[in-house]
């Protein structure tokens, strides 16, 4: 009963085929000749290069790299303080405020945080465009972050901190020497969290946008609203590549780190 | 003093740039609508109680009385919550078979999996979407396929009905229900099964009574990650659903950038909200739940 059998090597088959198929099928059509994307005509790889000059992408693409840095950056940054004022914080007043405002974003849909937001830059008079976009994607990013470094709080030994400030640390010495170190993996993992989401975001961002500020799913929306096309295609097998990569080798570099200190560990004993 | 800054900072933050702007959302959805920039003829300037007298007495729910008036938001938003549950038990039909094998496979392997589920997360929903309109449309690879192999003689209409929504749901949603799932088969103890099967149960009799519900709390989770972004999905229906496909979020979005009507696309966003506040409150619940059980 509790050994792995045939209906458990089917259902891992057939659920990862459901899940990996399309995607294949979109990477081998990117390199289709034909412009008509239900014909194969051969194998080519001029959709590449049609992407790649276009200067459209380009921008859009770069105008996403710089929100996604930008807010991920600020994202982490406020949502680490988040997760230690809400593990170690201990009470204070409109703490369940605080822990709702952290976890609803996560399931809010994203058309009424998009609508919100942009009834306030208006009623704010700011003027949208990249930094309103920031500030939007900053505002949602941080509570994932929060979440994934609370986590990592919750499940780390108090009595570290504590010997430290015995010590004569002050408490920034003792936040930058011994806190920060063990939950360094979550801050990046956070990071590189809301990174995606701000480069995958499409809802909010065409919400709190402006003119001049069209990012790539922006624009890969309004080319895919009238049906497949190669350069999308091509598009998307180059973004699928690089998260992959970006996939694969932090995880080769956290485990690395675990193994590491799995050895340090066995020679301190 | 430093406690203060590191509490303030981000609780400022949250209430500026998240409660804020549903106050916003909540005054202009009283508000009339007119032709301007911004469109609208707002409410509630005044400061003070002067103020918000005035507001008060001038409220009007026109925007509200509107949508009750026009029998399109009413099916919009019982079609979301049709397709949202049925979608929600598709994809934890589907999300089961997978996390239960995911816990029942060799330790060493379980990290490789757990990286194939998340994997597709990491790439971009719109371009998973997307796939998918190639896949299912008229004369895509389905239809071409099925037809090779004689099982249909005309080719199958799914793109732009309901069916690709349901199945651009379960696609993009699986990794959300198959996560919360496997952290909770993982963690049971194999000894319960076994002393089950003891004791005389049935390998399924133990599956439904055993298993099932002990996972109970990570089903829920999943439920909710799927059930309440799904109500308000937009990008979905748009790219893979008919024009007959009603959804909410969909005539939020043409409510504001279509037809430009913006308190009448806030009234339906408040409206969103409130069907969505006691999932949201349950949800929140059982996340407190779970970290207390877990810290």
């Amino acid at each position: 009963m509790t050994r792995f059998g045939w209906f458990n090597a089917t259902a891992l088959t057939l659920g990862f085929a459901f899940l990996y198929i399309p995607i294949v099928i979109l990477i081998i059509y990117s390199f289709n000749e034909s412009r008509l994307v239900t014909v194969w005509a051969g194998w080519s790889t001029k959709w590449y290069g049609e992407v790649l000059r276009d200067e459209a992408y380009l921008s859009a693409a770069w105008i996403s790299l710089k929100v996604g840095v930008l807010s991920s950056t600020l994202a982490t940054i406020l949502g680490t303080m988040a997760a230690i004022s809400l593990v170690r914080g201990g009470r204070f007043r409109g703490r369940t405020l605080f822990s709702g405002m952290i976890y609803a974003p996560l399931v809010m849909p994203e058309v009424i945080t998009g609508l919100s937001l942009l009834l306030l830059f208006i009623s704010l008079d700011v003027e949208r465009g990249i930094g309103t976009v920031v500030l939007a994607h900053t505002t949602f990013a941080m509570c994932y972050v929060s979440v994934v470094v609370s986590s990592r709080l919750v499940s780390f030994d108090q009595s570290l901190e504590e010997a430290a400030l015995d010590l004569g640390a002050s408490p920034f010495e003792a936040f930058r020497l011994v806190t920060l170190p063990i939950i360094a993996p979550a801050v990046i993992a956070g990071w590189l969290l809301a990174f995606t989401l701000s480069l995958d975001d499409l809802v909010i961002a065409s919400f709190t946008s402006g003119p001049g500020a069209t990012t790539l799913p922006m624009k890969i929306f309004s080319a895919v609203r009238l049906g497949v096309s190669p350069e999308i295609n091509a598009l998307s097998t180059l973004w699928i590549a690089a998260v992959t990569v970006g996939v694969i080798t932090a995880s080769l570099i956290s485990k690395r780190n675990a193994t590491r200190r799995e050895q340090e560990a066995a020679h301190a004993n | 003093m430093r406690r203060l800054i590191v509490i303030g900072f981000p609780y400022l933050w949250l209430a500026l740039f998240f409660l804020v702007p549903f106050l916003t959302v909540l005054r202009l959805a009283l508000s009339d609508a007119d032709i301007a920039i911004p469109p609208y003829t707002p409410r509630w300037d005044e400061p003070g109680w002067a103020g918000l007298r005035e507001v008060i007495a001038g409220w009007d729910f026109e925007n509200f009385v509107w949508l009750t008036g026009d029998d399109l938001y009413y099916r919009a938003y019982l079609s979301s919550l049709r397709i949202a549950l049925v979608s929600t038990v598709l994809t934890l039909l589907v999300a089961y078979p997978i996390a239960w094998s995911m816990a029942k496979a060799r330790p060493a392997w379980r990290p490789t999996l757990l990286m194939l589920v998340i994997l597709p997360f990491w790439t971009s929903f719109l371009i998973r979407v997307y796939a998918w309109i190639g896949i299912l449309s008229n004369e895509g690879l389905l239809n071409q396929t099925l037809m090779a192999m004689g099982l249909i003689s005309e080719p199958l209409l799914i793109l732009n009905t309901d069916r690709a929504v349901y199945i651009g749901i379960v696609y993009t949603y699986l990794p959300f229900a198959v996560l919360p799932i496997y952290a909770n088969l993982e963690r049971m103890d194999p000894s319960l099964l076994e002393a089950a099967c003891d004791l005389g149960c049935s390998r399924i009799a133990a599956f439904w009574r055993v298993v099932i519900p002990l996972s109970r709390p990570g089903i829920i989770a999943a439920a909710f990650l799927v059930f309440i972004p799904v109500v308000g999905e937009f990008i979905i229906p748009s790219i893979l659903g008919g024009s007959d496909t009603l959804m909410i979020g969909r005539v939020l979005w043409d409510e504001f950038f279509a037809n430009r009507d913006w308190p009448v696309a806030s009234a339906v966003a408040i409206i969103l909200l409130f069907l969505l506040i006691i999932p949201i409150v349950l949800f929140q619940r059982q996340a407190q739940r779970q970290r207390e059980a877990e810290g």
